[in-house]
Formats: structure tokens, C-alpha cells, sequence
């Protein structure tokens, strides 16, 4: 085995008070050289936000390149890149098992939804589902999965903004915390409002383009330590870890029966939540056709493939170069093996390079979760259910940028409220959900053309009450060692991921609801989206400026 | 069914009747390439995220063996679900674009000449 070459150079990481590593001062000043470049960009992408296309959808006018890159940078959340490898640090194999599923799960959203979805919508995920079936109750109910959907992502993301910044910053009292969260809630809100999706569709690029560069700078240096042989790395993190086990699986999960089975729980959220996460959909909205949508889903799949290849040399390097007792004992705890390691590979600079560009990610993350729940608001409730289509295009953006605020603010007070949350739960719980409540409808309503409303209804209603009442009953919220509420339990339910029952159990509901109805839907409109969602006929085009 | 060209649409002027357009024998023949492929894909790359799954939570002294030095059956699978998602990609696109791309606009150039002003939107893309 090759020795670990800078293991004497750990320089400031004290035992004996939680301190931060690297120069706070060095962070602030390169995350606020992010923040000017990309509010310049914002500034000037925001000139031609006249129409609700343009706001909401950019003017349909990226290309599916640049489309991609955004996904990419939407997808890859704090959680994905602090999170992951944190967790092949510390867990080894299992760590790896979350991005494989992330990763497998873009494959339905290339298949079955991406084009199809881009050829019958508009602007929501709503736009599709209620295309051929009772416009207001099955808008409402795609409303309401949305915000649902969006809300559980936009507290993971704001709760880790809140850890990060104990690391990063040096701030570990609680009002410290609180203020970090305003400050990023605040730019969020600016950014959305004033720039729409164009001006956060170039906010996730450019994110995108800094955690891929610099997740490879750090992934060749890695692999340079350790003469780019995987099985040399391997055997360095078994070396440093004295655990053979970390390069093979049930570290985390394979404890008992239960926590395997909570593993299949978890992994069929993953790979069936993707496709029908609503910030992700909306993103198929901004090209201006069907083929570019498939374009963006290449692109995102390649960008995203790769980002997670590179965790897994990270969360191997980390466990190896740094070891798993000093990740824990850091003040982020798991969360700290990326920037840990980046301190341990190029000092001050590329630790605050690394940490800018994971606040970088949960502002841009933030910011897309946010212009869809207000979009979804806006466009499916205000616009469509209140005041029954009979709005103009300004007063429904105004509504949209109003939500904005509102969605700013309540996120900003819930991320405070769920500082200390465990980050990962939220964000599984947002698939599962998603999973649950969104995707048997948008498959159903694409492929079965007996699909109804009642049947929608029942699936979407079933999917997300299912899935929220078994998050409610489980160990994550009482009766175990790091539940939200201590002190009490109530947990029925003994998985933490409720995707093996409500997911089969949202796909059940839509069946049966469908076949106890007695009304039929209209076949023209059945016909119309069949032909419109594989031909592209009447989808909606880019605007000129 | 009976097989209508689409032309039928044209002297309607106001509306298109999808009815008539899902009967047609061109657009049954899309809808059947999109289906024989996405469908089976769909089916076998999640068959085989799960054979990888139910192996990795329950096989785990079979998923430890080593291969080369210190990489074992698990990180080899694991790498594979990567290649095997690279190139169902590749697949689908080449196959979209050689045998779905052609045929679906053929269909919507059809329709969008037969009648044009059924397919602008009168809101300015908006209601």
C-alpha cells in the first residue's frame, strides 16, 4: 500500500474547541464574488422578462445544452455533494448506493416523461396532468403536490445552509445560523424576482459548471495520490479506516431486516422520484421544443453520471487521507468530508473555493424550488382555479412574484425552525413524495388512455396523504435516538422511507379510482394529447425578442 | 380501423380531429416505435436496478469478493449500473432520432399545414 503522502500537514484542526478550518474571511469573500458575478448576469438575463413565457419558462429559449447543464445544476443539491460523500466516507459502499439511484432514475425521466411532457404542457406540471381530464379538481391536487413536494426540498436545502455555515464560517451559535439562513433566503428571493427562471436557469449553470470543474480538479488530485489505481485508493481507505468492509455494502443498511428492507424503501423513492420532481419538470419548459428537452435529459444524464463518479473518488479519498473520526468530530459532522478534504488537498483556497460553490448550490437549488412553487401558485391556483382562467398574463406574473416573497420568507422561517434536521431525510422524503404523489399520474395520464379524474385525483390525494402520514408515524419523527421529537413515540410505522407502501399504494389508488368511475373523459381530448405529446403538434414555441 | 390520411382535417378549418389523427396508420406506427422500445427498456433497466439493489442489501459476502486488488463484485456492479444508464442514452437517442424524429414531424408538418390557425395560439401563449 502506498503511504497517505500529506498526513502530518493537518494544520488547524484542533481537538480542543470546535473551530472552523481555513480563513472564514477567505469563504465570505469568494462566495461574495459568486453572489456580484451572478447578480450582474441576473441583472442583465432579466431585460426581457416581459410575458408569463418569460418568466416562468425563460422564453422557451435555451438550448438543450445549456438546459441540461441547469438540470444538472438543480439536481446536484448540497445534499447530492456534501451529502454523498460524506457518506461513502464514513459508510463506504452504502454511500455509493445513493448515487447510482439517483443517477438510474434519469433513465424514466428520458424515456417515458421528458418529451412527452415538454409536448402537452406549459409551464406546470399541472398543465399536463389536468390536459385531458377535470381541469379544477386535478390542477388543484397537482398544486398541491408541487408545493408539497417543493417545500420538503426547499427545508432540506435551507437547513443545510444552516450546517454548512457552522463549518464553513466559524458559526456555531444558533442566532449566527439563523442570520446565514436570512442572508441566503433574502439573495434567493432577489434572485427569482428579479431575474425569473432565465436569470435562475443561468445562476444553476454557472453552479453546475463549478462544483463538476471543481469536483474534478479535487477527484485527479485524489487519484494522483494514489497512482490513479481505484484498488490502490480502496486499500488506503481500508488502511486508514481499519474496516475491509467500507468497499463493500450493508455498513449503514445492512444491520437488520428492517433497515434492509428500509434500504428497498429507499431506493425505489430514488429511482421513481426523480422523474416526477416538479422543479425538475419545469426545466423541460425552457427549451423550445420536444428534441431539445431530449437533448437537456443527455446532457444532465452525462454531467450528473460523471459528478457522481467523482463523489465516489472523493468519498474513498476522504475516508482514506482524512478518516472517518475526524470527519465526525468536525462541526458538520458527515457533511464536512468534502470540504475537509479539499482543506486536506489545497489549503485555505481550495476549501474556500469548495465551500462558495456549495452555498452557490443551495441558493441556485433554492431559487429553482422557488420559482416553480410559485409558478405552480400563480399559474394553477390563482390564475386557473380562482380566478378561472380569466386573468391577463401581468396580473398572473404579479401574483407569481408576490408568492415568490411569500414562499421566501415562509422558507427562510421553516429553514431556521429546522436547523439541526437530518438533511438527508428531507431531501428522500421529498422523493418519496414526489415519487408517491406525482409520478403514477403523469405516467397514467401519458400511457392509459381509460385514465379519469377520479382516478387522478385518488392517486395523487392517496400518494401524498400516504407518504407525509407514514413520514409522521415512523422513527424519523418519534421514538428514535435522532427523531425530530424527542420524548414521545408514536412510530407505527417502522421505516424511515415510506416508498415501498405508498408508492405501489398511489399506483393501486389511480387503478381503482379509474375503474369505480362512472364518468368517462372526453376521447378528443385523450386523442389531442396522444397525438400532440408524440408529434409535437401545437407545443408551445420559443418567444422572439 | 380504417386507415385515414390526415388530409381530412383540412377543409374543417377551425379544429383538427385528433380522433381522426390517433387512427391514422402513420401515427399508429410512431406511437408503436415509441412504445416497443421505451416500454421494454424502461422494464429491463429497472429489473436490473433492482437485481443490483436486492444483491447489494442481501448478498453482501458475494458483493465483497475481490476482483482486482482491493475492487470487488459490489464496486464493479455498481460501476456497471453507470455504463449500462450511459448507454441506454445513447441507444435511445440514436433510435429517436433515426426512427421517431422522422415520422413525428412528418405527422406535425402535415397537421400544421392542413390548419395553420389551429395551431396559433390567440392568447399570445398565455390563459
Amino acid at each position: 500500500m502506498t503511504s497517505i503522502t500529506s498526513a502530518a500537514v493537518h494544520v488547524p484542526l484542533q481537538t480542543t474547541e470546535v473551530t472552523t478550518v481555513g480563513s472564514p474571511l477567505l469563504n465570505i469573500a469568494i462566495f461574495g464574488l459568486f453572489v456580484a458575478i451572478t447578480l450582474v448576469i441576473v441583472l442583465r438575463a432579466s431585460r426581457n422578462n416581459k410575458t408569463a413565457a418569460d418568466y416562468y419558462a425563460a422564453g422557451r429559449s435555451f438550448t438543450g445544452g445549456q438546459n441540461g447543464t441547469a438540470i444538472a445544476g438543480d439536481y446536484l443539491s448540497a445534499a447530492s455533494f456534501l451529502g454523498i460523500v460524506g457518506a461513502i466516507a464514513i459508510n463506504g459502499y452504502d454511500g455509493f448506493l445513493y448515487s447510482i439511484g439517483f443517477l438510474v432514475a434519469w433513465l424514466v425521466a428520458l424515456l417515458l416523461v421528458a418529451e412527452l411532457l415538454r409536448n402537452t404542457g406549459k409551464f406546470t406540471m399541472a398543465d399536463v396532468l389536468s390536459f385531458r381530464l377535470k381541469q379544477r379538481p386535478v390542477r388543484i391536487a397537482a398544486a398541491i403536490t408541487t408545493l408539497a413536494v417543493c417545500f420538503f426540498y426547499l427545508l432540506a436545502q435551507m437547513a443545510g445552509a444552516g450546517g454548512l455555515v457552522s463549518l464553513l464560517l466559524g458559526i456555531n451559535d444558533r442566532l449566527g445560523q439563523s442570520v446565514v439562513i436570512t442572508v441566503v433566503g433574502v439573495l434567493m428571493i432577489m434572485y427569482v424576482l428579479i431575474g425569473g427562471m432565465k436569470g435562475t436557469t443561468w445562476v444553476q449553470i454557472i453552479k453546475a459548471c463549478l462544483l463538476i470543474a471543481g469536483a474534478f480538479i479535487m477527484t485527479v488530485w485524489v487519484l494522483a495520490l494514489h497512482g490513479f489505481n481505484l484498488s490502490t485508493l480502496l486499500g488506503a481507505a481500508i488502511e486508514t479506516s481499519g474496516n475491509e468492509a467500507i468497499t463493500s455494502p450493508g455498513l449503514q443498511y445492512g444491520l437488520s431486516a428492517i433497515t434492509r428492507l428500509d434500504f428497498l424503501s429507499l431506493a425505489l423513492a430514488l429511482v421513481l422520484g426523480t422523474a416526477a420532481l416538479p422543479h425538475v419538470l419545469m426545466r423541460f419548459y425552457t427549451v423550445p421544443t420536444a428534441k431539445e428537452a431530449r437533448r437537456s435529459v443527455v446532457w444532465a444524464i452525462w454531467l450528473i453520471g460523471a459528478f457522481y463518479l467523482f463523489t465516489l473518488v472523493l468519498g474513498y479519498g476522504a475516508s482514506a487521507l482524512i478518516g472517518s473520526e475526524r470527519i465526525l468530530a468536525a462541526p458538520g459532522g458527515v457533511n464536512s468530508a468534502a470540504p475537509l478534504l479539499a482543506f486536506e488537498l489545497g489549503g485555505s483556497i481550495l476549501l474556500g473555493l469548495i465551500s462558495a460553490v456549495a452555498f452557490a448550490t443551495i441558493l441556485a437549488v433554492v431559487a429553482g424550488l422557488t420559482i416553480t412553487a410559485a409558478a405552480s401558485f400563480a399559474h394553477d391556483i390563482y390564475a386557473s382555479v380562482i380566478r378561472k382562467g380569466k386573468v391577463n398574463p401581468d396580473g398572473e406574473v404579479k401574483v407569481a412574484r408576490r408568492t415568490v416573497v411569500v414562499i421566501g420568507l415562509l422558507s427562510i422561517l421553516g429553514g431556521i425552525g429546522a436547523q439541526g434536521q437530518n438533511v438527508a431525510f428531507l431531501v428522500a422524503l421529498a422523493f418519496a413524495v414526489a415519487a408517491s404523489a406525482n409520478l403514477p399520474t403523469i405516467l397514467y395520464s401519458l400511457f392509459w388512455r381509460k385514465f379519469n379524474t377520479q382516478g387522478a385525483v385518488w392517486s395523487m390525494y392517496g400518494g401524498l396523504g400516504s407518504a407525509i402520514l407514514l413520514i409522521a408515524l415512523s422513527p424519523v419523527v418519534s421514538g428514535g435516538e435522532k427523531s425530530m421529537i424527542q420524548g414521545a413515540d408514536f412510530s407505527v410505522f417502522p421505516l424511515s422511507n415510506p416508498g415501498i407502501v405508498s408508492i405501489p399504494l398511489a399506483f393501486f389508488l389511480g387503478w381503482l379510482g379509474t375503474t369505480l368511475s362512472r364518468t368517462k373523459e372526453d376521447p378528443m381530448k385523450q386523442a389531442e394529447m396522444e397525438v400532440r405529446s408524440l408529434t409535437g403538434v401545437g407545443a408551445e414555441k420559443a418567444t422572439d425578442h | 380501423m380504417g386507415s385515414h390520411p390526415v388530409e381530412p382535417v383540412a377543409g374543417s378549418g377551425a379544429a383538427v380531429d385528433f380522433t381522426e389523427v390517433q387512427q391514422t396508420e402513420q401515427f399508429k406506427e410512431l406511437r408503436k416505435r415509441h412504445r416497443s422500445f421505451v416500454f421494454p427498456m424502461a422494464v429491463f433497466f429497472l429489473l436490473w436496478y433492482f437485481a443490483y439493489v436486492l444483491l447489494a442489501d442481501y448478498a453482501h459476502d458475494f458483493m465483497a469478493t475481490p476482483v482486482i486488488g482491493n475492487v470487488n463484485i459490489g464496486i464493479i456492479l455498481g460501476l456497471l449500473q453507470f455504463v449500462s444508464t450511459f448507454a441506454i442514452t445513447m441507444w435511445y437517442v440514436s433510435y429517436a432520432n433515426r426512427r421517431l424524429d422522422p415520422i413525428a414531424a412528418n405527422i406535425r408538418h402535415e397537421l400544421e399545414e392542413a390548419a395553420p390557425e389551429a395551431f396559433i395560439d390567440p392568447a399570445g401563449g398565455n390563459k
